[in-house]
């Protein structure tokens, strides 16, 4: 009789995870960042037009979610006062060792990108006195001039940095995804795929949060939704989480149909460990039902009222997807011990470092910097000028 | 011959030289020398830090080829770690060894020893005494008279030639001895536990009192002195050897010759230095 064996984990596992709920949420964050960006280049590099009404105040909130991507890695580490120790003796062959730089590059990217995007407002608004104009005059980098020569160099950047930044998202979070793909030693993670799914759950969650923002903020403002702008976004949205969910569904299916070494341990991992985070919420509530609605949303015949509401409960729902894919990704690899004979369970915390409240906390943030930040910069203006 | 020597018609290069204008005296001058400086800093940085990924394979290829190392009885030392899993009694008496030398935290591990319990209907049952002495003292489940075999099997770091762990810390602080001893730099280490995440044997873990990365040693502050790990000195049944596998005379070169000898995970190519005997398909 072949023999089977029973259930054992090994004794260094029967601690818990090593990367919990913090972890869960840096590359949500990170995958929000790409995603809104990826909307500013639609329109600022790719001509779509529609997305005006979009374009500054997804930049916007590309910056804000970006500006906090690394807290949750500072309330992770266990030794957070070297964290510079990243980027001050890097070791190259790590692929997290890239982080610090990649991460520096594109918060700078973003930053110079919004302060050209703004330049016309602000150098307007930091003329004459107060405190309020003092802080556009920061902001104007001492600069308070603005010819037609100006201008057309800054537009010129803008165009160039929107080009950049879209390699560059890319390569922010399909390196988040190799972080998790290059480790041979987990057979839930160590897949090529893993940064192209990384980075399409990227896309897809920037602009469902983006169309949520959206219709919150046109309420809060009393304006009306402009129909081709969330039509478009909605159309965008249902392109990439159909690429999403296929990449995410053929991972699985790849594993099944091989049935390698691990796969009757990856089997329970699927329908037991993860039933309800992978299977219901990731897979049906999370995929199916947006998949529908944002098909009826974005066809031409559905009456502006209802695409507002289809669209703001499928982004809802796909925030969720993401958040759901996030998790099994980051927890459910490290629910399968290394001995391949049992599960590590996780039983998050609420309070402590890295517990539920502070993550909540830090998911905050970025909400209130935004908030901040459309107070400061007329993030809803259209811009005039073509590219 | 200089350009300027050539007849015919002055070309570019003589039109610049007779040119009053000085160094950077133009706008344009001053571009192309910025974008000259900004292409020979990234090429020079991109090749500095190119270096170092060729040094970090000399190094692998030295501890491999035990070049360079500490040279003793006319050879470099390469330590070595073989594990007879036949003699294993599971008393438990090298984890608490291990356990009282190193000041592992109470439920954390550097060395464990695992049972395995082969019954007649197919079943394997494995387990590990994390508690007290660590001693198996009771008997497994299921009536004793069911079993066709069992077997303890000892764990450890297995200080691989390709060390996935060290690949992947992002400061350097796991590092390889010249002698082939993987070990973790507690003042470097940021606790990122990236290194636990890519140990495929589950010897790594955040250790709770530093707050660090942490694993076997191989007793390092014993080994340099030419003492052995303190689970190879208190083994009661031989179950561990350690020594260097570059002396042909060595104990454990010895047995190394004339032993069947697997090692955990082989497939992932990680090349162990820490050795079995008597191993089955089960262990992993």
């Amino acid at each position: 009789m072949m023999p089977h064996a029973g259930e054992f984990i090994f004794p260094n596992d029967m601690n818990g995870v090593a990367w919990t709920v913090m972890i869960v949420l840096y590359p949500y964050i990170t995958g929000l960042v790409a995603g809104a960006f990826v909307v500013a280049a639609l329109y600022h590099v790719f001509g779509r037009k529609e997305l005006a009404p979009v374009a500054r105040f997804a930049l916007a909130m590309s910056f804000s979610f970006c500006a906090f991507a690394t807290l949750p890695l500072l309330l992770h580490l266990h030794q957070p006062q070297r964290a510079f120790f990243i980027m001050f003796m890097p070791n190259f062959t790590s692929a997290m060792a890239g982080f610090g730089f990649i991460y520096s590059f594109y918060l700078t990217l973003l930053a110079v990108e919004i302060l050209l995007v703004f330049r016309s407002d602000i150098v307007e608004m930091a003329q004459g006195k107060g405190v309020r104009s003092l802080l556009y005059k920061v902001l104007s980098l001492g600069v308070l001039r603005e010819t037609a020569k100006s201008k057309q160099i800054d537009a010129k950047w803008i165009h160039a940095l929107s080009i950049v930044g879209i390699p560059g998202a890319c390569i922010l979070h399909g390196y988040v995804g190799f972080i998790f793909g290059g480790i041979k030693a987990n057979p839930w993670w160590s897949t090529a795929l893993m940064p192209v799914i990384f980075l399409s759950s990227a896309i897809v969650s920037g602009i469902a949060m983006l169309i949520v923002l959206y219709v919150l903020f046109s309420k809060l403002r009393g304006v009306r939704v402009d129909d081709e702008c969330l039509r478009s976004m909605m159309k965008t949205l249902w392109l990439f989480l159909i690429l999403a969910v296929t990449l995410e569904s053929l991972e699985l299916l790849n594993m099944a149909y091989e049935e390698g070494a691990e796969w009757h341990m990856l089997s329970r991992l699927v329908t037991e460990k993860l039933r309800f985070s992978f299977l219901y919420v990731q897979l049906i509530i999370g995929s199916s039902i947006p998949f529908v609605l944002l098909l009826i949303g974005w066809m031409k015949k559905t009456s502006p009222r209802i695409r507002v509401t289809l669209g703001t409960i499928s982004g809802l729902l796909v925030l969720v997807q993401v958040l759901a894919m996030r998790f099994n990704v980051v927890i459910g690899g490290q629910m399968l011990s290394k001995s391949f004979r049992g599960f590590v369970d996780y039983i998050p915390e609420w309070q402590g470092r890295e517990g539920i409240l502070v993550a909540m906390g830090v998911f905050t943030l970025p909400f209130i910097l935004l908030a901040a930040v459309s107070q400061i910069l007329p993030v809803w203006k259209i811009d005039a000028h073509d590219h | 011959m200089s350009c300027c020597d050539k007849k015919g018609p002055k070309d570019a290069c003589c039109e610049t030289q007779t040119q009053p204008k000085g160094f950077m005296d133009t706008a344009e001058s001053r571009r192309e020398f910025i974008w000259d400086a900004v292409k020979n800093f990234t090429f020079g940085a991109m090749t500095l830090t190119a270096i170092p990924l060729f040094i970090e394979k000399a190094d692998a290829e030295e501890v491999h080829t035990g070049k360079d190392g500490k040279e003793v009885k006319g050879h470099t030392v390469l330590f070595g770690y073989l594990v007879d899993t036949t003699k294993c009694i599971g008393c438990g008496g090298c984890m608490l060894a291990c356990k009282k030398e190193n000041d592992v935290p109470d439920g954390q591990f550097r060395t464990w020893v695992e049972r395995y319990v082969y019954y007649k209907d197919g079943s394997v049952h494995v387990d590990v005494n994390t508690k007290g002495t660590f001693a198996f003292t009771e008997l497994p489940p299921l009536d004793a008279k069911e079993v066709d075999k069992a077997f303890f099997v000892p764990k450890l770091c297995n200080h691989c030639v390709d060390t996935p762990c060290i690949q992947v810390c992002p400061v350097g602080a796991s590092y390889k001895t010249k002698e082939g001893v993987v070990l973790v730099d507690y003042e470097q280490c940021i606790g990122c536990a990236y290194c636990v995440q890519a140990c495929p044997f589950g010897t790594r873990f955040i250790n709770t009192k530093t707050q660090t990365a942490d694993k076997c040693t191989w007793c390092y502050h014993r080994i340099e002195h030419g003492e052995k790990p303190a689970c190879v000195d208190v083994c009661p049944t031989g179950t561990r050897t350690f020594g260097d596998i570059n002396d042909p005379e060595s104990e454990i070169s010895k047995a190394l010759a004339t032993n069947r000898i697997d090692v955990l995970k082989s497939y992932l190519g990680t090349r162990p230095k820490t050795r079995y005997i008597g191993l089955t398909a089960e262990v992993v």
